[in-house]
């Protein structure tokens, strides 16, 4: 049994059928990258496993609990799932440290000094406790992902998802954010996230599923995805990006 | 080739002109008028010399518009376009301004017309100032009352309001009927007239003989209805404030294990209030002028006061004293609201 397992995982929109029974798992360290055209379902799946969408069917277990369908505590699920998002949604009227202190105070009820101390301790690691008391708007693209992420990693979850977090930086502000990831990776933190940085998923990931039409169209160890696709569709896939200068 | 405007100009020096003639014959209307009434006072007969010396300093911009236009003839003589067409901008500009300082001045001189008509009959009713002064304090105190209505109104109706936009917003099936009856609430006191609900209040829970409702005093009894108009109105805009938030906003905060409740308050109200502050103070403003209202159920609120002094003194001066002491309290919120949507404005620019 994996760390997190999705099985045959169905979820609609109205008629439109997103996910068509996609398998997928992560073990515990591992970094796994989804990657694929628009419209595959990348998002939709993080959501999925986050709860913030319901699917139609199929499972999804974590730690060999079940964290889908009904009689799930979502609160405590998110507890252990952190997700990040392309446009970092901080909450533009608390400071930064307030953004990074509310869920450690409100939801696991720690100290209001303690969340503070920490939440320093994690600005400082990305180097950004002078701006503890800013709002988002006075902080860059690249700024604000790191405190999204520095946001979720407070709440000390066990899986972070990462929604193609770096599709809204200006290009020169990617690389302070993967350089986090990449820290975090080494670290052991279980990663599970949608991108487009292929560099990026071919140096860190432990594995890289093409998702096409709503399913794991392919999947395996970066070298072999990237130099070795077998189907059809992943080639095409990965000679437009090679095409558009991104690998 | 540009026209020299010395036609428009001319046409500006002709109607200020007129216009002297006009202030002229209203002047000698209001002279006739005081002299009727034997009224005679140095202060008054210098007063209206002023007023016949606003449409000679009109003059000056026409005076000067003129010279513009003549150099602008000038100009054209000698074949210099550029210098023509400066000289002739110039021209019309001092016209214009001449014009529009005239069209307020006859509207003024027709208010004028209008207070002393009828031997000053208009100023007679609204305006006598012997019964301004003397029901000036017993209004001031009545009108007391409406501000304390419109305060615990307000208070309420804010907090009222929220709650009715809270449920009207309560997630999952089970909450339905809660939505549906927050919903049939808004929709039936925004239909109801004020009025109505004012009357059917204030005279109807007393009637009812229940002891909670019969030992209110009636002005309770109108801030109670006040409430539950406005809270309808108050509800409406909270909830628009409400779903103003973007969906990710309430995304973020359920991904990281915050609650619904927890959500709405530190994250979806703070931001919302911020964005509805300006419509709220609107509603703020039309409770305070509802107030007026409650003289239906017989409060002695400012209206009421001065409609009793009216009928005694068959004049509606004291009348005029509320409607200026709403304008006195109005005008400052409206400016308020005013730069406070300004200043939103100029926010979202920046960002």
């Amino acid at each position: 049994m994996s760390f997190l397992e999705v099985r045959e995982v169905v979820k609609r929109f109205g008629a439109n059928e997103v996910l068509r029974g996609i398998n997928l798992s992560v073990e515990e360290h591992q970094v796994v990258c989804l990657i694929g055209p628009s419209g595959c379902g990348k998002s939709t799946l993080l959501r999925c496993i986050n709860g913030l969408e319901e699917i139609q069917s199929g499972e999804i277990r974590l730690h060999g609990d079940r964290i889908s369908g009904p009689g799930v505590d979502l609160n405590a699920l998110r507890r252990e799932v952190g997700i990040v998002f392309q446009s970092f949604n901080l909450f533009p009227h608390m400071t930064v440290l307030q953004n990074i202190t509310l869920a450690p105070t409100q939801v696991l009820r720690v100290p209001e000094e303690e969340a503070r101390e920490r939440a320093m301790a994690l600005l400082r690691r990305i180097g950004l406790e002078h701006k503890a008391q800013a709002y988002p708007d006075q902080l860059s693209g690249g700024q604000q992902q790191r405190v999204a992420i520095v946001r979720a990693l407070a709440m000390e979850p066990m899986l972070l998802l990462l929604d193609e977090i770096t599709s809204a930086l200006d290009p020169e502000l990617v690389s302070e954010v993967l350089n986090l990831l990449r820290e975090l990776a080494e670290e052991g933190m279980t990663m599970l996230l949608a991108t487009h940085e292929m560099g990026f998923a071919k140096e860190v990931a432990d594995k890289v599923c093409f998702l096409y039409g709503g399913v794991v169209h392919e999947e395996g160890p970066p070298e072999e995805i990237f130099k070795n696709p077998k189907s059809e569709r992943t080639q095409q896939f990965l000679r437009s990006i090679i095409e558009a200068g991104r690998l | 080739m540009p026209r020299d405007g010395l036609g428009f100009a001319g046409g500006a020096l002709l109607l200020v002109v007129l216009l002297f003639g006009a202030t002229l014959w209203v002047v000698g209307r209001v002279k006739q008028t005081m002299a009727i009434n034997g009224f005679q006072a140095l202060w008054a007969d210098a007063l209206l010399l002023g007023v016949l010396l606003v449409p000679l300093a009109l003059l000056w911009p026409v005076l000067r518009g003129l010279g513009q236009a003549r150099s602008a003839r000038r100009a054209l003589d000698q074949g210099d376009l550029i210098a023509a067409r400066v000289a002739s901008a110039e021209a019309h500009t001092w016209a214009w301004f001449a014009l529009g300082y005239a069209a307020a001045w006859v509207i003024f001189l027709l208010l004028v017309l209008f207070f002393i008509a009828n031997n000053v009959a208009v100023g007679r009713t609204f305006f006598q100032l012997e019964l301004i002064a003397s029901s000036f304090e017993l209004v001031l105190r009545a009108f007391w009352v409406n501000v304390v209505i419109f305060f615990f109104a307000g208070l309420l109706s804010l907090v009222w309001g929220l709650i009715i936009a809270v449920a009207k917003l309560l997630p999952g099936r089970p909450a339905q009927p809660i939505r549906f009856l927050a919903t049939f609430y808004t929709d039936a006191f925004l239909s109801l007239p004020s009025i109505i609900v004012i009357y059917l209040v204030g005279f109807g829970l007393p009637l009812t003989g229940i002891g909670f409702f019969r030992n209110m005093p009636l002005e309770a009894l109108a801030v109670l209805a006040l409430t539950l108009t406005y809270g309808a109105y108050m509800a409406e805009v909270y909830r628009a404030g409400l779903e103003s938030i973007h969906p990710s906003q309430w995304a973020a905060a359920r991904s990281l294990g915050l609650s619904y409740g927890q959500t709405l308050r530190f994250v979806i109200i703070p931001q919302a209030v911020r964005r509805i502050v300006p419509p709220l103070l609107n509603n703020f403003i039309g409770m305070q002028k509802d107030t007026a209202l409650v003289n239906v159920v017989g409060v002695i609120d400012a209206f009421n006061q001065a409609r009793i002094i009216a009928s005694n003194e068959f004049n509606l001066s004291a009348v005029t004293t509320v409607a200026i002491l709403f304008i006195l309290i109005t005008i400052p919120q409206t400016r308020l609201v005013d730069r406070l949507v300004e200043r939103d404005r100029a926010r979202m620019r920046q960002g």
